[in-house]
């Protein structure tokens, strides 16, 4: 297993990468192509906003490279967001590759955004990155955007609307909450993923 | 459902957990990264340290100990006190932290807060407030509360501000309200009351926590999304496994 994290500039690689080596697993930090495309599991972390996100990746010619992909690819928070196909946030064009829309958390009374805390996941789909998890079982999320519940989630979670909480469309996955910051749930999925 | 959180906060010098009032009579508690991972143990949510040497000195934070917390941890953390510019919270977030608070520079310069989240996003950006009532009534902000010789009275009304950086790009509001800080009689649900009304943003309660009754009035009456406290628990007066049942069993929404 050789697993890397592609640097798009967000806060969390380095939390990321901890994270993964407390579960006996070390993820090389890259934004070269070829090692890249050579990873045997390619994780996008990212924190902050699409628009940057998204530009980081055109900057380093990584947009068709992650789009060509064929090993596992795990987008976490931003991350997720930019495999989909637009975000509302700065109305950026994403990575394309999740058949989604990114959304802003809509005003409603009583749910506040960001959505910040820990919050129950409710499975939807069958599928091994999701193995061992229980229903209810609480991840922590921090955002305002979110990915609509949809054909491609496996777990779902609510904050005044149900989103998606982790999703995959074929190689592609993605988690919405930080499994570094998600105590022995987070790593449990982890496991799963560099077990794919 | 998002669960209320229950944050213990540690104030750190020399890369070591103090307690004390907060520029004197420091006694040190315990290593930083074994009591992080005693309250993950036992259920924390998440965890605020506070770094009393940087803010008033004018030093900033010593990245070395919030990479050795980032490493061990697994529970999101917050970093307080040094931080003046978007540099140094870059260097905190890269360290690991997963949030950063300002409190005294954002009275400095409001804009800091705008540039912490263009930089980045609003979720990492949170502004603590230190509050008092004057004799007048009104809540007004109160600036370098860590040194008390330098303590001023602003006289920009509490809710104002809060309302204020909200609209510049705070992700979170912590509320600490000097007049139950460290008297253990309870957070100040009137105040607390007052800022959620205005916080369309997450609201953390502090200062006042003395005993479990005190985390259930807040969520229930003051509706915030987290409660924060330090000496209960460093002095083990409440466990956080008891607070959370406690809550629980009054029916309110915790993670067990």
């Amino acid at each position: 297993m050789r697993a890397v994290l592609v640097d798009a500039g967000g806060t969390n690689i380095g939390s990321v990468r901890y994270a993964l080596q407390r579960l006996g697993a070390d993820a090389e930090l890259t934004s070269d192509a070829a090692r890249i495309r050579a990873a045997s599991h390619v994780i996008l972390p990212g924190v902050g906003a699409a628009g940057p996100g998204m530009r980081m990746l055109r900057e380093a010619g990584l947009v068709d490279v992650i789009r060509g992909l064929t090993q596992p690819v795990l987008g976490v928070c931003l991350g997720m967001q930019l495999l989909c196909e637009r975000s509302e946030e700065g109305d950026t064009e994403c990575l394309g590759v999740v058949p989604a829309t990114v959304r802003r958390f809509a005003d409603i009374p009583g749910f506040r955004v960001p959505h910040m805390g820990w919050n129950g996941l409710r499975l939807t789909r069958c599928h091994p990155l999701v193995a061992g998890v229980r229903e209810g079982d609480a991840a922590y999320f921090v955002h305002s955007y979110a990915v609509p519940d949809g054909d491609y989630a496996l777990a779902a979670s609510e904050h005044g609307t149900s989103f998606a909480a982790v999703i995959a469309a074929g190689n592609f996955m993605g988690m919405q909450f930080h499994p570094e910051r998600s105590g022995a749930l987070g790593a449990q999925l982890l496991r799963n993923f560099l077990s794919l | 459902m998002l669960s209320r959180r229950i944050v213990p906060c540690l104030d750190v010098r020399d890369g070591q957990v103090v307690k004390g009032v907060r520029f004197r009579d420091h006694v040190v508690v315990g290593e930083i990264v074994e009591l992080a991972l005693r309250y993950r143990d036992e259920g924390a949510d998440e965890l605020v340290f506070y770094d009393i040497t940087a803010s008033p000195e004018g030093r900033r934070v010593d990245r070395e100990w919030i990479e050795r917390v980032a490493r061990e941890i697994d529970i999101p953390f917050c970093v307080a006190g040094g931080i003046r510019s978007v540099d140094d919270a870059r260097d905190v977030l890269h360290a690991g932290a997963d949030k950063v608070s300002i409190n005294s520079p954002a009275l400095e310069r409001p804009a800091l807060v705008g540039e912490l989240a263009d930089a980045f996003g609003v979720q990492c950006v949170v502004v603590g407030v230190d509050s008092l009532r004057d004799d007048d009534g009104e809540w007004r902000v109160r600036q370098y509360t860590g040194d008390p010789s330098r303590t001023r009275a602003l006289r920009k009304p509490t809710l104002e501000w809060i309302d204020e950086v909200q609209q510049l790009g705070a992700g979170e509001i912590v509320l600490n309200c000097m007049g139950t800080d460290g008297v253990r009689r309870g957070y100040d649900i009137e105040q607390l009351k007052a800022a959620r009304a205005v916080s369309r943003v997450p609201l953390v309660a502090s200062g006042g926590a003395g005993t479990p009754v005190h985390f259930v009035d807040v969520f229930r009456e003051a509706d915030v999304d987290a409660a924060l406290a330090a000496s209960v628990f460093h002095s083990g007066d409440i466990g956080i496994p008891a607070l959370k049942k406690e809550l629980r069993a009054q029916g309110i929404k915790v993670r067990l």
